[in-house]
């Protein structure tokens, strides 16, 4: 079976886009990750990745093409075995295998001009899978508000039964915990009409705890710009000469960053309570990961400790069982921070409300080629903003400001992130 | 040792917990085998559920023709019982079924050895098993599920004598009817014998230790149950200790303990119906880590014992000691052996439980006073068959059915029912509870008219107030 690669949407809104360049030319052989073709919006120029192994069949669309609609076929791969003169555009064209890094979809937060972002648009994003629970399954949970597409079914075929939640509630969980409002779910469908939905479990607390942040917590931002370009040659390096399975993202480098920040600047490591401030040992760092219909942030927990393997291989695991509803509850409780990722629609910079009751949160845009000026010179360089919300109940404004300074540097020293 | 045969299970007893573990162990692409002593169908099929159900269906049909009356139908002449007969037909019933399961584990290429097994240890990672029938000889396997049953337990100077003292076994093949019987004991044995014989003319006196009969069912039913074998003629002495009992030729005379006070009571014949013990010696369990609780092997929700690659199912691993519990417990084992994804093990009440007594018994999950016991908020629904058409039309409108709901929840804890044909309703009820089904579903499922079991749809009906036609 052949496999389609289409034009992917680069943000919510885009319904074309230009191909400005392919790096790879028909009869090329390509490997899950090979980066085939660079694609250019009105915002940014992103690189197309392959997500299947195969050997480029055709070329659909030209390099320079304008005005691509997003979803058309631009190149099909033959699969190993498959003779490349067999396949056609059309056979393949039903083919529902997006090519765009399906293996890191609207949760995975890798920003911009590195990868090329989630299926913005897949049927399969659209029609969220029915949740197979018994009748008495359903209404435990609603009693409790316990969102059932969270939970890992035991009953036959997955469905979840009362075991499930009744083992869900022992172990304290209610609904996920809160997340950052900034991250929102990619628009799929144009509305044909208004429509009310009722508020579910997830939204309710999504609601009930971003308002309770935004009203105790006296948030100030501030915006620092890191460079990229030593931090994407390094990532290029290690990726080229990690083992196999080991493929390490922008996003798993700022988590690394943040922990590494997090432990040189301490009283940002904070969560105000009422008779003081706690200031936490390890930096459990939460990624807010979209959902249908809401979001959750699973943690890393004490990633101070972790490697860039090791941070990469969670959070892979962790976006996987978010995407499938399979995140234990044990996988999104506790956090010390939090890091909500945008890059990917080609956000430039943006401020995140904190997620209570921590003390920071970090709002990353997308890394793109901006006009810098170097030695009195200008010059390009790839310019990533970031934006820390913080409590100032907890964190005063030149403390944030050193914590900032701090993850400036490591992400413009990646060297730092081997210590 | 070089013709050793060798397979992947050896389930050691051929009855309905046994054969069924072999057979879904072929189904599975396992070598299996099952070696039985005596008769391939257990206790169940030869000397227990089955052919009891054929003793009853012939004291029914003697109750029937009794009452032909009440229905028109006039019938000149004696109504007579050739007791031989009855027992001939109920040994051919449990023969024909025997045969069927030796045709069964044929077809599914289940090897059956016969003679008696014993976990001789281990031969490298393997288990050895020894067999002594005809011939002994050894066979291996890498899992040995042990499915040896149970039987009668027996009270030491009150021993079966298989003529005047009698438990189940000889109770099932009586060459005589005697004209007045004790049955010792009121759970499900006792109280189908006490049944059969009592329509067959018998005069009848149960002795029960504990305060009520049917102790296993909820009280209430126990109440009505109670109250319908009096009517039957049945005397039925509960809260009474048997003391003694003491053999003359032509009978034998109980001395009883009834709340303190003395009393004996005669009779031509007892049958003993005191419980049953686990077949758990001389299988080699000793110096295994497998544990054995008073006659019971002990093993987790999977069968498996505290020794690895020894497994046990069925009666021997204790109450409910119920066929249908053994076959399922027969098939989780097996799956759980070969890895099978989703298994469960039998989840708490879950095993639904018949007495085929005139009227019939039959309940799943929770009773009223366990239910509250164990801290639930109930709602109970009610509905008695003297309400019901079909019941009426039948002329047989004895009985009830009773639903326990969680009020929080909408959980149906358990459903208790007596009256006509209830052992065949009471699948409904565990469908819903393995469905996880509230009340809402069960409401909203419609049940054909007319039917007894509208009674089941009224009963939960009423457990909320909302029962039509009572």
């Amino acid at each position: 079976m052949s496999i389609s690669i289409k034009m992917p949407a680069l943000s919510p809104t885009m319904t074309d886009g230009t191909l400005a360049k392919w790096l790879v030319k028909e009869g090329d052989e390509v490997r899950s990750g090979d980066v085939i073709a660079e694609i250019e919006t009105d915002k940014a120029t992103m690189e197309v990745e392959a997500v299947d192994e195969g050997v480029v069949a055709i070329i659909a669309v030209e390099a320079g093409a304008q005005n691509v609609p997003v979803n058309a076929v631009i190149a099909v791969l033959a699969e190993e075995g498959e003779d490349p003169a067999s396949v056609s555009v059309e056979e393949s064209a039903s083919t529902p295998a997006m090519a765009m890094a399906e293996d890191a979809p609207a949760v995975e937060p890798v920003s911009a001009p590195i990868s090329v972002p989630a299926p913005v648009a897949t049927p399969a994003a659209s029609s969220a899978g029915r949740v197979f629970a018994s009748p008495l399954a359903r209404r435990i949970a609603a009693q409790n508000e316990l969102p059932l597409d969270g939970l890992q079914g035991t009953g036959p075929n997955g469905r979840i039964i009362k075991h499930d939640v009744e083992t869900a509630l022992s172990q304290g969980i209610s609904a996920p915990a809160s997340t950052p409002s900034s991250a929102t779910l990619p628009v799929t469908t144009p509305l044909a009409e208004d429509r009310f939905v009722p508020h579910s479990a997830m939204r309710r607390t999504i609601a009930q705890r971003l308002t309770e942040s935004k009203q105790t917590a006296p948030h100030f931002y501030l915006t620092i710009d890191c460079e990229l370009d030593t931090l994407l040659a390094a990532r290029k390096a290690m990726n080229a000469t990690a083992g196999e399975g080991v493929k390490i993202s922008v996003n798993d480098m700022i988590v690394r960053a943040a922990a590494y920040a997090l432990m040189k600047v301490p009283d940002v490591n904070g969560s105000y309570e009422e008779d003081g401030c706690r200031y936490f040992a390890d930096a459990d760092v939460c990624i807010a990961v979209a959902l249908d219909g809401g979001l959750v942030t699973p943690v890393i927990p004490a990633a101070q400790n972790k490697g860039l393997a090791e941070i990469s291989q969670i959070s892979k695991t962790l976006a996987t069982q978010a995407r499938d509803g399979t995140l234990p509850p044990s996988a999104y409780a506790g956090g010390t921070f939090t890091i909500s990722n945008l890059g990917m629609f080609g956000i430039k910079e943006f401020a995140a409300v904190i997620n209570p009751p921590q003390g920071a949160i970090l709002a990353v845009g997308a890394g793109e080629q901006r006009p810098v000026v170097k030695d009195g010179q200008l010059a390009v360089a790839t310019v990533m903003s970031v934006t820390l919300s913080a409590d100032h109940r907890v964190v005063d404004g030149a403390l944030g400001a050193q914590w900032l300074q701090v993850f400036q540097e490591v992400i413009e020293n990646p060297v730092l992130m081997l210590v | 040792m070089a013709n050793q045969k060798d397979y992947d299970i050896v389930v050691i007893g051929g009855g309905p917990g046994g054969y069924v573990a072999a057979i879904r162990a072929a189904q599975l692409g396992m070598r299996a085998a099952v070696v039985e002593k005596e008769h391939l169908g257990g206790i169940c099929l030869n000397w227990g559920c089955i052919p009891t159900k054929a003793l009853l269906r012939a004291a029914e049909l003697r109750h029937n023709l009794e009452h032909l009356s009440d229905y028109g139908i006039e019938v000149t002449g004696e109504v007579k019982v050739n007791l031989a007969k009855v027992v001939e037909r109920s040994r051919g019933v449990a023969a024909r079924l025997s045969g069927g399961v030796a045709h069964l584990l044929k077809k599914n290429k289940v090897e059956v050895i016969s003679g008696t097994a014993t976990i001789k240890g281990k031969s490298g990672a393997k288990r050895l098993v020894g067999v002594t029938g005809k011939e002994a000889f050894d066979i291996t396997a890498k899992h040995v599920i042990i499915a040896t049953g149970a039987r009668a337990r027996q009270i030491p100077n009150m021993e079966s004598d298989g003529n005047q003292i009698v438990t189940y076994r000889d109770a099932m093949v009586p060459k005589t009817m005697p004209k007045s019987l004790i049955v010792v004991g009121s759970g499900a044995i006792g109280i189908e014998f006490a049944s059969f014989y009592r329509d067959m003319g018998v005069e009848v006196t149960v002795v029960e230790a504990m305060d009520r009969i049917l102790n296993a069912e909820d009280s209430e039913i126990s109440a009505m149950a109670h109250k319908a074998f009096e009517k039957r003629g049945m005397t039925i002495l509960t809260s009474a200790k048997l003391q003694k009992l003491e053999k003359s030729n032509e009978s034998v005379t109980a001395t009883i303990d009834l709340k303190g006070k003395i009393e004996k009571v005669t009779a031509e014949r007892v049958i003993m119906a005191i419980g049953i013990v686990g077949n758990s010696e001389n299988l080699g369990l000793e110096g295994t880590k497998v544990k054995i609780d008073r006659g019971h092997i002990e093993t987790d929700g999977y069968g498996a014992t505290g020794e690895a690659g020894i497994y046990a199912i069925g009666d021997v691993t204790g109450a409910p000691w119920l066929a249908h519990k053994a076959s399922h417990e027969g098939i989780i084992c097996v799956e759980k052996i070969a890895g099978i994804k989703d298994v469960h093990e039998i989840a708490d009440n879950s095993v639904p439980g018949c007495t085929y007594c005139r009227p019939q018994i039959a309940s799943v999950g929770l009773s009223e006073d366990a239910a509250k016991k164990a801290g639930r908020d109930i709602k109970v629904g009610r509905f008695p068959f003297l309400a019901n058409g079909k019941a009426i039309a039948l002329g047989d409108d004895e009985g009830m059915i009773k639903t326990i709901f969680d009020a929080k929840t909408g959980e149906l804890l358990g459903a208790h029912m007596i009256g006509p044909e209830v052992t065949e309703m009471i699948q409904g009820y565990a469908i819903a509870r393995t469905l996880e089904t509230t009340e809402v579903e069960l409401m909203q499922t419609i049940f054909p008219h007319p039917t007894l079991s509208e009674a089941m749809h009224e009963s939960v009906l009423d457990a909320y107030d909302r029962a039509i036609h009572f």
